[in-house]
């Protein structure tokens, strides 16, 4: 079954910008994807439309075989954004527990399953600290286990490692492969790193701004599992490359960019 | 031996407390003296009445007040401090449910918020004076107790803060915070739990600091219209007639006056230490 299919969507903001147009992309099952793109290329909107957190203005967005607002309330996937978003005021378990508790499962099982997450991110001494105390990577943890904490089939992530220094992005790269193989789980990936893309999917989408669309979907034939020697590989250069390229014919005009939704 | 850093902070902060009451004691009588010695008038002129030595004052509290019955002075007036502290906390904790329940539904209904928010700050544009009458009045007539009177009048002055900054904290969620509740599909209620609330609660003790003293005030001149005497309102009206026999009288109700509001000022204080655990920046 496909995880994601979204056909013909478009989204065009009240105030007349037109954001995406035409979007056909079908995601199956324990893919990776990236998409990439240019400031104000809408990977952002199209990634807040799967999530159902942005309405289309038309087309079909579906997820998990059923229209996405569905998808959404049945909780069908877990969300990271580039800020870590964790509440102040509650400590890492119980963070990684919110969406938990709103799910309504008991106290002992949430108990259980917190300090699996703990394990599966490595941060198993730090559940009761606060996450001020934490540096930005570790709070990207916490929030990645907060997403992955219900199972979800699905991961959105909008730019999660953006705000990161280069090592500490490169790191979390490594532990985010390792926790897509653990858990199994089909994941979308916004970012404007080309590097990153090419390490961690198995699809990338790249896109073009004004207005926003898939100009191109390259797929990506490195070995699992990738380590950082995959990073010296040919075949990575290679890709690396060949992703430019396609970022560059997308777009071709050197125009200052409007922004639009990251 | 080397103090622990928590013994020496506190140690400092003593000597620092010390210090202040020092310069301030050294501020009052040198006012008096300058103005005494030199015979001026402006603003006020300084004498006996107008500015008793702080000695006077400290030395009332441990004499008998001039009527001559009873116990030393500060006896007296803690319990009347503990009257009024009594009216003041029910009244501080009815203006605090009320405050936050308003401040909850305006933050909820819109159309509510656009109707009632102006009566809400209109009611505080009325004079307490000119309300507490009424307030002891009303109640009296419904055989209300008056020192329960007394505690709604000291409700009245505490939710207002309480409901305006509960409103404000409530409406300054994060963005992403919010995207992130939407995220799991969260309900109104969930939201405003999970999120509005506890984003919300630094702003709420801000106002609840606010309150703690407010309170205390309202306590004090509810007292007066309903006759109670048994507070310190009831000691003030009281000094207040014999100020040119025994001003140090009047002046040592208000040292403990101003004593119990900060009392109530701390044990807010203390109690959002221990309830709010924030980053360093957020805690006001």
């Amino acid at each position: 079954m496909n995880v994601v299919e979204l056909e013909g969507v478009r989204k065009t903001f009240d105030g007349g910008t037109t954001a995406l147009v035409d979007i056909d992309l079908t995601i199956g099952e324990r893919e990776f994807i990236s998409l990439i793109g240019p400031s104000g290329c809408g990977k952002s909107t199209l990634l807040r439309i799967i999530a159902n957190l942005i309405e289309p203005s038309g087309g079909v967005a579906r997820v998990n075989g059923k229209p996405a607002r569905q998808a959404r309330a049945d909780h069908d996937y877990g969300i990271v954004f580039q800020d870590a978003v964790l509440y102040d005021w509650r400590t890492v378990a119980r963070n990684i527990g919110l969406p938990l508790e709103l799910a309504g499962w008991d106290r002992k099982r949430r108990a259980e399953r917190i300090a699996e997450m703990l394990d599966l991110v490595e941060l198993g001494s730090f559940a009761d600290h606060h996450p001020w105390q934490l540096s930005g990577g570790m709070q990207q943890r916490v929030s990645i286990a907060r997403a992955l904490s219900f199972d979800p089939p699905l991961l959105l992530m909008d730019e999660p490692f953006g705000a990161l220094d280069e090592m500490t992005r490169e790191r979390l790269n490594a532990e985010l492969l390792r926790i897509w193989e653990t858990s199994g789980s089909t994941i979308v990936f916004v970012t404007h790193s080309i590097a990153e893309a090419v390490f961690l999917s198995t699809r990338i989408v790249v896109m073009s701004a004004r207005p926003g669309r898939i100009s191109d979907v390259i797929p990506v034939d490195l070995p699992q599992p990738r380590t950082a020697a995959t990073r010296e590989e040919t075949r990575f250069f290679e890709l690396v490359t060949r992703v430019r390229e396609a970022l560059h014919l997308g777009s071709d005009t050197e125009q200052p960019i409007v922004e639009v939704q990251g | 031996m080397a103090l622990s850093n928590r013994a020496r902070s506190s140690l400092g902060r003593a000597a620092q407390l010390l210090l202040v009451l020092g310069v301030l004691w050294g501020l009052w009588e040198g006012y008096r003296w300058l103005w005494s010695t030199t015979g001026w008038t402006w603003p006020f002129v300084v004498d006996h009445s107008t500015m008793p030595h702080v000695h006077e004052i400290l030395r009332a509290l441990f004499q008998h007040p001039t009527s001559g019955t009873g116990s030393i002075l500060i006896v007296q007036l803690l319990k009347a401090a503990w009257f009024t502290a009594r009216e003041a906390i029910v009244g501080f904790a009815i203006g605090a449910s009320v405050g936050f329940a308003i401040g909850v539904l305006l933050s909820q209904f819109r159309l509510l918020q656009r109707g009632l928010l102006p009566y809400v700050v209109a009611s505080q544009t009325v004079p307490i004076l000119a309300v507490a009458p009424i307030v002891v009045v009303y109640l009296g007539s419904i055989h209300v107790a008056p020192w329960f009177a007394v505690a709604v009048i000291a409700a009245y002055l505490t939710f207002f803060p309480v409901a305006i900054n509960t409103l404000r904290g409530l409406q300054s969620i994060d963005r992403n915070a919010l995207e992130l509740m939407r995220s799991y599909a969260a309900g109104r209620w969930w939201i405003l739990w999970k999120l509005r609330v506890p984003t919300a609660l630094p702003y709420i003790f801000a106002a609840l600091k606010v309150s703690a003293t407010a309170s205390i005030v309202g306590a004090i001149i509810g007292e007066a219209p309903s006759s109670i005497q048994s507070g310190l309102g009831g000691y003030i009206v009281n000094f207040n007639q014999y100020y040119t026999l025994a001003p140090q009288n009047l002046w040592a109700t208000n040292v403990v006056a101003a004593l119990l509001g900060i009392a109530f000022f701390l044990v807010v204080v203390g109690a959002e230490r221990v309830l709010l655990r924030r980053a360093p920046e957020h805690v006001a």
